[in-house]
């Protein structure tokens, strides 16, 4: 099974368990969770069911296209179900056997583990799952977002498309992975990751960055006093990535970084609230739909 | 007739560490409900599995059993009017009882008459009880963490279904948002949904569905299974206890199997390849018989033989690419050279508000520095201690320990070497850790325990500068095994003479100097000598000294602890004789009249003294003063002893003779000023007044 493959069987399957799939969404971020779909829909009352492949960005995890499973830029599997349905670890075990991987051939495990994003206020508890050894899945009750408590409680599922397709395709190196037939994936990324690569440690303008960040983080603030809550938080993402690309080439010094991710963290949590208040002023709309779906 | 009663916890995966205790509180918190309610039964067992926590009591009562019980009243007095009739106090009571007035009774309690309810309670059934009541078990069940699902339910993880039976019987008691019933679940892929007919079939109808409920017979089988596979390859797999626990409750069904990986990563060290299985993968290392490792590893499946090869496939390549992980920062990290490393520690950060690791460094390089003075170590060592100091912490910044933590101070050590440092002062790096447990090794050489007594220090001692304390069950930074440890070494390490008070001292001098002390530094030292003080007490106390002992020495703080220990063992023997008894009444008498003024004692002005026998308990002072200094710097807590012990008739005469509190101010106060000497002279050997000797038989009578 190629990567294409993987992909289109996981979004079929998920959607059959009543997944909305979106798109990647189109500002840099290091982890599926950030896209705006997890981090503020995971807010407040509203049910929400959705799945999609987020590209995500570790500038400290490049490696110049020469490691072969650390990459500046992978790709993550994610699926949010809020609220997490009473069977949730029966339908992920299927999913494992739509993608070819049948428990009974395997040792599966669920070895606890708690996730938490400092950053971004978040923090859940759960387990990463493994197959023969190794870890597949990140699975997490989130239990907070945003520094606001969640109910009812999401459950996010994220599986690290590579290093399951390495396993699928038995190969050692994610370059030489099928993403269809005849094209290999380091024909579609080697060369992006050894550019981003060189950008992130050599080339990039400390000053600039330094300077973006400063204007994001102002944009944010703005916006958020308008009560603004989505373009906002494309700067807070930006400002996220910008922090990563400075603490990837060394700029930020010890003092200095508690103090920048701190600064993410308050404009997080304001932007958190103000989803929350926004939705609520709007009357919590997929709340009702569920209500007219019974009647 | 009585029956068995079974419990089950349904959960989604329990993380391992957490099982044992959750299990034992279920057991203990049963046990304790089942008294409680006057529910009598033979035997309680408790069975533990990643996904299920239950109780299976043997031979419970059907019924509770009857109870008579007498409440007292009002007094007789308030109870019935002059004519005989109830009162409304009366009638209140009675109602309240859930009798007639009719029923109350009147006894006589203490002299006087009230009147009583007897209340014959007749027992509920069993059934009914767990079906009402046995919820406060399940709620009375924590955990170090929890977490939320569903309508706001909490447990460790989310509860997926619960059983209650009593003999065939279901109870449908409701908790969590569930309704207990008879149904469970057997092996996540070898087993299925399954009705248990009765509570006693527990057991035997999970070991169908491939669930080994017993954690003690899951145990077993692992290390049954192991020792067979060390017989069929030929090798020796040492079983850590720590690990078969955990890997015990990782599974239901457990299959062990043996991988390989390849010759290759035999050249890195033992710690690393040990610790990738061990701490990472959860396998056992395999060796030859002469303890040498082989390239080989056991892990244990949670499900049977089906496809075993290809599971064994799988860990090999998770593990191989581990260690071509570990042998890339291997290599790299001995790119860097060491001197490049520490700069690095300027940017990992400490503690927040306590800066970074080269700040630390520094502090520690300081303090060793003076350590080192102080103990006029040769010029060579040194020398070498301030350039173990100086990298004590390069290990930090390299590869290997950023992935394996656990193994910093052992790759300090093995980079080291591998870079030409000394011999002693790379096994300074790895020893400046322990111990790193309770009952962990000790610093072997001088250099490593002078390096671990400054690291120690300076975390505890900068902890408590910005105000952050153990408390209770809460010990974040590990401050108090930080402080054992201290306390350890100095008892280990008894030439060196220094006590934990001058180490306060000088770790608080140098988090002043770099305006790293937030709080008052008087409060924090008091705070910093009461926390080490409980920890001697601790070590004392487990050693079996008389706890009156242990408290009359514990503020012998700027003595070394080894004589203290001396001093103690001293004691206890001196305990037995009848002598003894009596200079310790003249020297808790001494403390007494002192400590009973609420002014400030004035200055001894021995001129003034007058009367023989004062006169003659300043001489015996002075004496006892010069003695008891050469004593001290002997250590000789017998001729310490002697010194003040000299005094004790002196003493005793004095109070015969010499009345302290009279008229005339300036004879009184400076009467009080010898006290004060003697009893501060007495109490630098100890606090005599915390001393218990059994009281005698005239007292009590």
């Amino acid at each position: 099974m190629n990567l294409q493959q993987m992909i289109m069987t996981l979004h079929q399957y998920w959607s059959k368990q009543g997944c909305i799939l979106v798109q990647p969404y189109d500002v840099e971020k290091g982890a599926g969770t950030l896209n705006p779909m997890t981090f503020l829909r995971a807010l407040g009352p509203e049910p929400w069911n959705v799945a999609y492949v987020e590209p995500s960005r570790r500038p400290a995890d490049g490696r110049y296209g020469e490691n072969p499973n650390r990459l500046f830029q992978h790709h993550q599997y994610q699926i949010i179900m809020k609220p997490a349905p009473d069977n949730i670890q029966e339908i992920y075990l299927e999913s494992l056997r739509q993608i070819g991987i049948e428990p009974l051939d395997h040792d599966i495990r669920f070895v606890e583990d708690n996730w938490e994003n400092p950053t971004f206020g978040a923090a859940g508890l759960g387990w990463e799952v493994w197959m023969d050894g190794m870890e597949i899945t990140q699975f997490t009750y989130f239990q907070q977002v945003g520094g606001i408590e969640t109910q009812p409680v999401s459950v996010e599922i994220t599986f690290g498309l590579e290093r399951l397709a390495t396993y699928i395709q038995d190969t050692d190196d994610v370059y030489s992975l099928e993403w269809v037939e005849n094209v290999k994936y380091g024909e579609v990324f080697q060369q992006a990751e050894y550019e981003h690569s060189k950008y992130t440690f050599e080339l990039s303008r400390t000053e600039l960055l330094f300077q973006l960040f400063n204007e994001y983080e102002r944009e944010a603030e703005r916006i958020l006093a308008e009560g603004i809550v989505f373009p906002a938080y494309d700067y807070i993402l930006k400002c996220s990535h910008t922090f990563n690309l400075l603490d990837a080439k060394g700029a930020i010094s010890v003092t200095e970084r508690t103090g920048y991710i701190q600064r993410v963290r308050r404009l997080a949590k304001m932007c958190a609230k103000a989803f929350v208040q926004a939705r609520e002023k709007l009357g919590y709309p997929l709340l009702k739909t569920e209500e007219e779906e019974q009647i | 007739m009585s029956q068995d009663l079974l419990i089950e916890i349904g959960c989604e995966e329990i993380p391992a560490r957490f099982i044992d205790q959750a299990v034992t509180q279920l057991g203990n918190l049963t046990e304790k409900w089942l008294d409680q309610e006057r529910i009598q039964f033979r035997m309680l067992k408790t069975y533990a599995t990643p996904r299920r926590l239950a109780v299976l009591v043997k031979e419970v009562a059907q019924t509770q059993a009857d109870q008579t019980e007498e409440v007292r009243g009002p007094a007789l007095r308030i109870a019935q009017a002059q004519d005989g009739s109830w009162s409304p106090a009366a009638q209140g009571f009675a109602r309240k009882q859930g009798v007639t007035v009719d029923e109350l009774e009147i006894r006589e309690h203490k002299g006087e008459k009230y009147i009583f309810a007897i209340r014959h309670e007749v027992g509920i059934s069993t059934s009914s009880l767990v079906q009402s009541k046995f919820v406060q078990v399940l709620q009375a069940i924590q955990f170090p963490s929890t977490m939320r699902w569903g309508d706001r339910h909490r447990f460790v993880r989310p509860i997926r279904w619960l059983v209650a039976l009593y003999g065939e019987e279901m109870i449908p008691l409701k908790w969590a948002g569930l309704e207990a019933g008879r149904q469970t679940v057997g092996h996540r892929f070898l087993g299925k949904e399954i009705s248990l007919s009765s509570a006693s079939c527990y057991v035997e109808a999970l070991a169908a569905e491939s669930v080994i409920v017993d954690v003690k017979e899951r145990k077993e089988k692992i290390v049954a299974q192991i020792e067979e596979l060390a017989r069929q390859y030929d090798c020796n797999i040492p079983i850590d206890p720590g690990l078969l626990q955990e890997v015990t409750h990782l599974v239901e069904y457990p299959t062990a199997l043996v991988g390989s990986f390849d010759q290759k990563f035999l050249v890195l060290p033992k710690k690393v390849l040990t610790t990738t299985m061990r701490e990472h993968q959860r396998y056992f290392p395999v060796e030859n018989t002469k303890g040498e490792l082989l390239p080989l590893f056991v892990t244990v499946r949670n499900g049977d033989k089906r496809s075993l090869e290809l599971v064994k496939r799988g860990n090999e390549k998770v593990l191989q690419a581990r260690l071509a992980d570990a042998q890339f920062f291997y290599l790299e990290d001995r790119k860097l050279s060491i001197d490049a490393a520490v700069k690095q520690l300027d940017r990992i950060i400490f503690r927040e508000k306590l800066g970074s690791m080269g700040d630390r460094v520094r502090r520690i390089y300081a303090i060793v520095t003076e350590l080192g003075e102080r103990f006029h170590l040769d010029q060579t060592s040194q020398k070498q201690l301030q350039r173990a100091a100086h990298i004590c912490k390069f290990d930090l910044a390299t590869q290997m320990v950023d992935e394996f933590s656990k193994l910093e101070g052992y790759m300090g050590y093995i980079y080291a070497k591998e870079a030409g440092e000394d011999e002693r002062v790379a096994r300074a790096i790895d020893e400046h850790h322990a111990p790193r447990t309770a009952n962990d090794q000790l610093p072997t050489d001088i250099l490593g325990a002078l390096l671990s007594l400054a690291d120690k220090m300076d975390t505890i001692a900068a902890s408590f500068g910005i105000g952050v304390h153990p408390s209770g069950s809460q010990d974040p930074y590990g401050l108090r095994r930080r402080a054992l440890g201290v306390v350890q070494i100095l008892l280990d390490q008894s030439e060196i003479e220094l006590t934990y008070h001058d180490l306060i001292q000088i770790s608080l001098r140098i988090l002043e100097q770099e305006e790293l002390l937030k709080e008052d530094r008087s409060k924090v030292e008091l705070s910093l000598l009461e926390f080490f003080r409980m920890r001697v007490r601790s070590i004392q106390l487990e050693q079996q000294i008389r706890y009156d002992v242990v408290d009359a020495l514990l503020k012998n703080d700027q003595e070394p602890l080894s004589y203290r220990f001396q001093k103690a063992a001293f004691l206890e023997q001196k305990l037995g004789q009848e002598q003894f008894k009596w200079e310790v009444e003249a020297f808790t008498r001494t403390a007494n009249i002192v400590q009973s003024q609420k002014a400030q004692v004035a200055q001894l002005l021995p001129e003034q003294l007058t009367e023989p026998a004062e006169k003659e308990l300043y001489e015996a002072l002075l004496q006892a003063e010069v003695s008891q200094r050469a004593a001290d710097q002997a250590q000789n807590p017998e001729a310490a002893y002697q010194a003040i012990q000299k005094m004790a008739p002196v003493i005793h005469r004095f109070f015969d003779q010499i009345l302290v509190m009279v008229e005339d101010e300036a004879i009184r106060t400076n009467r009080l000023a010898l006290l004060k000497s003697v009893m501060d002279c007495t109490i630098s050997f100890a606090n005599f007044q915390e001393i218990v000797f059994p009281q005698e038989e005239s007292v009590l009578s």
